[in-house]
């Protein structure tokens, strides 16, 4: 079977300077992945380039055996790869339901549709009543997600991205600057809407990664020195001086 | 579903009634042209409060449209062909959309200040246009027709005021409904996507370009049958009508009404036409006080004249209201010594600056005969003006506690329920 997402030689220069130097990566269907990384080792940079949002200057990247290296980001979207951000970014006039809604529409097939009523889609409507369940913001329906709270839009932000049909998911630092007990929440909230899918994720809490990751790969200064297992991981002793032991001296 | 089909209902049945209140033959005047700019404001708010986009060449659509309908007019007149004077905004909409699927292909490729300005050269283009091709546009004079020349509908021949009017009205709440169906789609919808936050739009599967073109050919389609609208109620055209002064006058009327609310335009639309047509009557300096309001709108009310409405809708539902009324009593003499000084000094030196060459300094304001090249006139307004703007800075912070109090009571109430 084709992996879910696999990157051959990806490079990325801005300018003179090579930001993203030569990625190799397979990451298996339903596996959940966590990249990780020193601060500036390109880990967001290359969540832009799988997701179409920066474009890959060498090398190529397929889905699910679909060629993506050069689409924009709502062709990579509708081939199902969907993204989260690591700074907020939501529809912050659009209410909670509105904003899960929006995520839900391409999926279902309603595309630019201006003859019929949004709200009369059953399918649509059943689907965001779920996902607004999931993430645990029925509560807030209404509430335009400018002003909730940081934790809650996190979790809208999720919501936003796995409403649609897409079976690789992608979340950017999911529980960045949030509380040990809000970072706990957001891990069974990923455990769960991760199932059955295929997941990738940058993240800092290492508690998070051993946790959720059935791999990990490190990727230090644009390159992945490291791909396996968590214990393998732990035990690699080039990890270790790169990452893990700046973690423990720090 | 309910409250909006009593909205509704009653914008069908205002419509209907409002000749039978206001008989007079300006006021049918002034109402005709309510009704084409309520179209045509509402057009444009799909594109900047809908959509996030800034137009500066809105009028082109509505122009353009305008001329195409004069030209079918005269067409059908010379031809004796049977399509009679309520079909021709069709022909408009048909234009606004060819000339908006046009336009919009290049315009609508990128979005914010890109956009503003590929729409203010457009805008400028046809203008430059409209100069050269004098058979189309008509050069200064425009392209007149007469709209009584056409075949009779229902045994009408659309010569009257009256009868103009009703077909205004008809299209008008045909297109109010047809805009505010739109957005209720999924297309409209997206539109706010867009306008809250066109990156994360193209992660959810939709391209911010393909939805800023097709709001953008519907919105140039509303326009066109606002153009015909006007074609029909004018019978002439000019291309003017296409020009920098009507993409502003549209821009004016969204903003002063409230972008952020389907109504708002319908009252900014009424609420200029008004002005304008009254105020021109009573004043020579009247688009100076345009020019005002929209600063004051801009400083003081961004939401616009809807958005301030919005503010006391809670407390009006939940029976409030009256809180407020002690503090706007009080502010209503300050304000009202603050406007009667500013408009009594604007009258004045404009008197001074523009006709006291030939008539002398004498002249009179509200009824009042004032020298201008006396001091005192002047020392009494401007003490005016400035004790009322003293007045107002005072109670400005007591209004906005006011409306503090009253929402807290109210939600404070709701809660202990």
């Amino acid at each position: 079977m084709t992996p879910a997402l696999s990157l051959r030689d990806v490079r990325k220069n801005f300018g003179p300077t090579e930001i993203i130097r030569g990625l190799n990566l397979d990451i298996g269907r339903g596996e959940r992945h966590a990249i990780i990384g020193p601060n500036g080792a390109g880990k967001s940079t290359m969540f832009h380039l799988i997701s179409g949002r920066i474009k890959v200057t060498s090398g190529s990247i397929t889905l699910k055996g679909e060629e993506i290296t050069r689409l924009a980001p709502y062709e990579i979207n509708r081939r199902g790869l969907s993204r989260s951000f690591q700074v907020t970014n939501i529809f912050p006039k659009l209410s909670v339901y509105e904003n899960i809604r929006c995520g839900v529409l391409w999926s279902l097939g309603y595309r630019y549709s201006f003859w019929r009523f949004v709200d009369r889609l059953r399918d649509a409507n059943l689907r965001t009543e779920e996902v607004m369940e999931l993430i645990g913001l029925a509560a807030r329906r209404d509430t335009p997600a400018g002003i909730l709270t940081y934790a809650e839009q996190r979790a809208l932000e999720i919501g936003v991205t796995i409403a649609g049909a897409a079976d690789v998911i992608m979340l950017d630092e999911p529980t960045a600057g949030m509380s040990n007990a809000e970072t706990e929440l957001a891990t069974t909230l990923i455990r769960k809407v991760s199932e059955g899918r295929t997941l990738v994720m940058v993240e800092h809490d290492m508690s998070v990664v051993f946790g959720l990751a059935d791999r990990i790969s490190v990727l230090v200064y644009g390159q992945i020195i490291a791909s396996g297992p968590p214990e393998a991981i732990r035990a690699d002793k080039a990890v270790r001086e790169a990452y893990l032991g700046e973690e423990a001296q720090a | 579903m309910l409250r909006i089909a009593a909205a509704f209902a009653a914008l069908a049945l205002g419509l209907m009634l409002a000749p039978l209140v206001f008989t007079s033959g300006s006021a049918l005047t002034t109402m005709s042209v309510m009704g084409v700019m309520i179209v045509f404001a509402l057009s444009y708010n799909m594109l900047l409060g809908q959509t996030g986009l800034l137009s500066f060449g809105h009028a082109v659509y509505y122009g353009l449209a305008g001329f195409f309908a004069v030209h079918a007019m005269k067409f059908l007149a010379l031809n004796k062909i049977g399509v009679s004077l309520p079909f021709i905004p069709l022909v408009g909409a048909a234009a606004g959309l060819f000339f908006g699927v046009l336009f919009g292909a290049v315009s609508t490729r990128r979005a914010g200040t890109v956009f503003s300005m590929i729409s203010l050269g457009l805008g400028e283009l046809v203008a430059a246009f409209a100069n050269v091709l004098r058979t189309f546009f008509g050069g200064e004079d425009g392209i007149a027709a007469n709209r009584a020349k056409l075949a009779p509908f229902l045994g009408y021949k659309f010569g009257p005021q009256i009868q103009v009017y009703y077909v205004i009205a008809f299209w008008c709440f045909v297109c109010v409904a047809l805009m505010y169906a739109l957005t209720r789609t999924p297309f409209g919808r997206m539109c706010n996507a867009v306008r809250d936050n066109p990156e994360r739009v193209e992660f959810v599967g939709y391209s911010t370009q393909r939805l800023r073109f097709t709001a953008f050919t519907l919105s140039a389609l509303f326009a066109g049958v606002a153009g015909a609208l006007a074609a029909i109620n004018f019978e002439l055209m000019n291309s003017q009508a296409a020009g920098a002064g009507m993409s502003g006058q549209v821009l004016l009327m969204t903003f002063v009404g409230g972008a952020g609310h389907f109504a708002g335009p319908i009252i900014g639309a009424a609420l200029i036409t008004l002005l304008q047509i009254s105020l021109s009557d009573v004043t020579k300096a009247w688009m100076l006080y345009f020019g005002l309001l929209f600063i004051l709108v801009v400083m003081f009310s961004p939401g616009g004249v809807a958005g301030v409405l919005a503010l006391h809708r809670p407390l009006l539902r939940g029976g409030r209201i009256f809180r407020l009324a002690p503090v706007y009593a009080a502010t209503a003499l300050p304000l009202a010594a603050l406007v009667t000084g500013g408009i009594v000094l604007i009258e004045l030196a404009h008197h001074m600056l523009v006709e006291a060459q030939s008539d002398g300094a004498s002249t009179s304001v509200f009824h009042v005969p004032m020298d201008g090249a006396s001091p005192l006139p002047w020392i009494c307004t401007l003490a005016l003006f400035f004790g009322g703007a003293l007045g107002l800075r005072a109670i400005w912070p007591k209004i906005g506690d006011a409306w503090a109090s009253a929402m807290m009571t109210q939600t404070a109430g709701k809660n202990t329920k």
